[in-house]
């Protein structure tokens, strides 16, 4: 991957999530503002984001998750890519929890984990506004 | 009486629940209420996403440590368990249909056999491209052994292929009619004889109509003579309404697009699917409003031909025309492109062809990449925002 004015982006679904529309909508959604995205699809397990990270070297990867295995499918994918991929800033977003409600202890267990930044309950404004920060384009 | 020939003799639409519990107790509550229910029945044992996966290890854990699942998971609990939650319930007038979602089904159809039911759903395409990351070859295999497996241990096997859903939702009607045949088609050479064809409502109730003739045309067409089969619709299966109301009206819309073609089973969604796993009750209730909506309208016999039948045939017959062996000629379709399902971010998947909710509300191609069909709609730059407006179109308006 090479970095021109955007950023070289991995998206990918957790390991346990079937889901694809979030997948899709989130890639266009950075392409719209300017980056390069690969995506991996859903159901990623943990030994293949670690290979592809390693491999195509992004600026930013963005894990998300919508079938309520969140925290548990990103706690375990942070532990697993943090040790190999100490430089890209690596987020998390999507329905986090089976309850649809924001737990502020789970968000920081993940960010002491390793995640540059979690965005529970999908929030796009939150994420659109870390895309726009120096350091998640910076190489 | 075996799953096909109930439904087929049934004398009303026949409407089946999406229901599955971990606790055999609730699991048996809700097969008695969907038996109990005001309306034409069969039964549903949804399994648990672990199960989906093949992880037997975390369903057996959630269970020794009463973990909530969000279906049942019919591996971990033994066969007396599950021979015992049926027990009484389960017979010639309530056949029980077991639906998983899995691309490596051997274990669970060992089990559902081994606790004496016989009637099951996927297909070797539907459950393998949509939903991760199994190559393509390797569903394809697993599916053969496990039509192999159901046809030499239940008495009277019954398969539904799920290739009228692909990704639930944008996926013009051509591609979802012709992988249901061609599933159809494929549990028919490994010996099962007795299958289903589906096709999930869309966002257009004459484009719905026309594809459902045309699934039956092409499956009456396709099918080895003497097979018995029927049509299963799916409640739509994209984004839900929100509001109880649009659901509601939603769910009428599909049982009426059922009787409007003689469709002979319904499974349906309730007033919860935007929200949460549904109770046994408005599981009930669903059940309920469609077999009125149901009873009340009149069978059509024709719609207009917008080309679904002739898009579905092309698709259909150039697969065929790859190799004699049915499972061979899968693999060489998605390689080549020839089949290749929209948005779908497989690896074994071309994802050259793309789609649309044209002005008028019907699904459209606007590329088709190497499949033997024509665009129906000018190309234009998928963003964000129109992608969202597609994916919503279902719900704003029966929210409206």
């Amino acid at each position: 991957m090479s970095s021109r004015s955007g950023c070289d982006v991995l998206v990918a679904g957790t390991a346990s999530d079937s889901h694809t529309w979030n997948l899709i909508f989130l890639q266009l959604f950075c392409e719209e503002r300017g980056h390069r995205v690969v995506n991996l699809g859903p159901c990623v397990p943990d030994a293949l984001l670690v290979a592809e990270t390693t491999a195509l070297c992004p600026e930013l990867v963005v894990l998300s998750s919508v079938n309520g295995h969140g925290f548990t499918d990103g706690l375990t994918a942070i532990t697993a890519l943090r040790p190999r991929a100490p430089r890209p800033r690596i987020v998390l977003g999507g329905k986090l929890g089976v309850d649809g409600r924001r737990h502020a202890d789970r968000t920081d267990a993940l960010l002491r984990a390793g995640f540059d930044a979690v965005f529970d309950d999908g929030d796009l404004t939150a994420f659109d506004a870390f895309l726009r920060l120096p350091q998640a384009v910076a190489s | 009486m075996s799953f096909g020939r109930f439904v087929k003799r049934a004398a009303s639409l026949v409407v089946q629940p999406r229901m599955g519990f971990g606790d055999p107790v609730a699991m048996r509550d809700g097969l008695r209420a969907t038996r109990d229910a005001d309306a034409t029945t069969v039964g549903t044992l949804t399994l648990d996403s672990y199960t989906r996966v093949g992880d037997h290890q975390a369903a057996a854990k959630a269970l020794r440590e009463r973990a909530p699942l969000n279906g049942y998971p019919i591996v971990s609990h033994s066969t007396e368990t599950t021979a015992a939650l049926l027990d009484g319930i389960r017979d010639s007038g309530f056949p029980v249909q077991v639906r998983h979602g899995s691309a490596q089904p051997q274990d669970i159809v060992r089990a559902l056999t081994a606790a004496g039911l016989d009637a099951t759903e996927g297909g070797p395409i539907s459950y393998c491209l949509p939903y991760g990351r199994t190559p393509i070859r390797e569903s394809i295999a697993n599916w053969r052994e496990t039509c192999e497996l159901l046809a030499e241990r239940a008495d009277t096997p019954h398969l539904e292929s799920f290739g009228g859903c692909l990704l639930g939702q944008l996926c013009p009607p051509g591609l979802l009619v012709a992988v249901s045949v061609l599933e159809a088609l494929f549990f028919t050479r490994y010996g099962i004889t007795s299958v289903s064809l589906s096709y999930a409502q869309q966002t257009h109730p004459a484009q719905d109509e026309e594809a459902i003739r045309a699934l039956r045309t092409l499956a009456a067409r396709y099918l080895p003579a003497g097979t018995d089969w029927h049509v299963v619709l799916y409640g739509y299966m994209g984004v839900y309404p929100t509001t109880r109301r649009g659901a509601l009206r939603l769910l009428q819309a599909s049982a009426e697009l059922a009787a409007r073609t003689g469709t002979e089973r319904l499974i349906v969604k309730t007033v919860a699917e935007a929200h949460r796993i549904p109770t046994i009750a408005e599981n009930v209730q669903a059940l309920e409003v469609a077999a009125t909506a149901a009873r009340e309208t009149v069978p059509t016999a024709t719609t207009a031909d917008t080309g679904i039948l002739g898009e579905a045939k092309a698709l259909v017959e150039a697969v065929l025309d790859l190799d004699d062996d049915l499972g061979r000629a899968f693999a060489e379709a998605f390689a080549r492109g020839l089949l290749d399902v929209p948005f779908c971010l497989h690896p074994d998947n071309a994802g050259q062809s793309r789609s649309t909710v044209g002005a008028d509300g019907r699904l459209r191609w606007t590329a088709v990449g190497a499949m033997p069909i024509v665009p129906t709609e000018p190309d234009s730059a998928l963003t964000s925002d129109r992608l969202l407006t597609a994916l919503t179109h279902v719900a704003r308006s029966f929210d409206r």
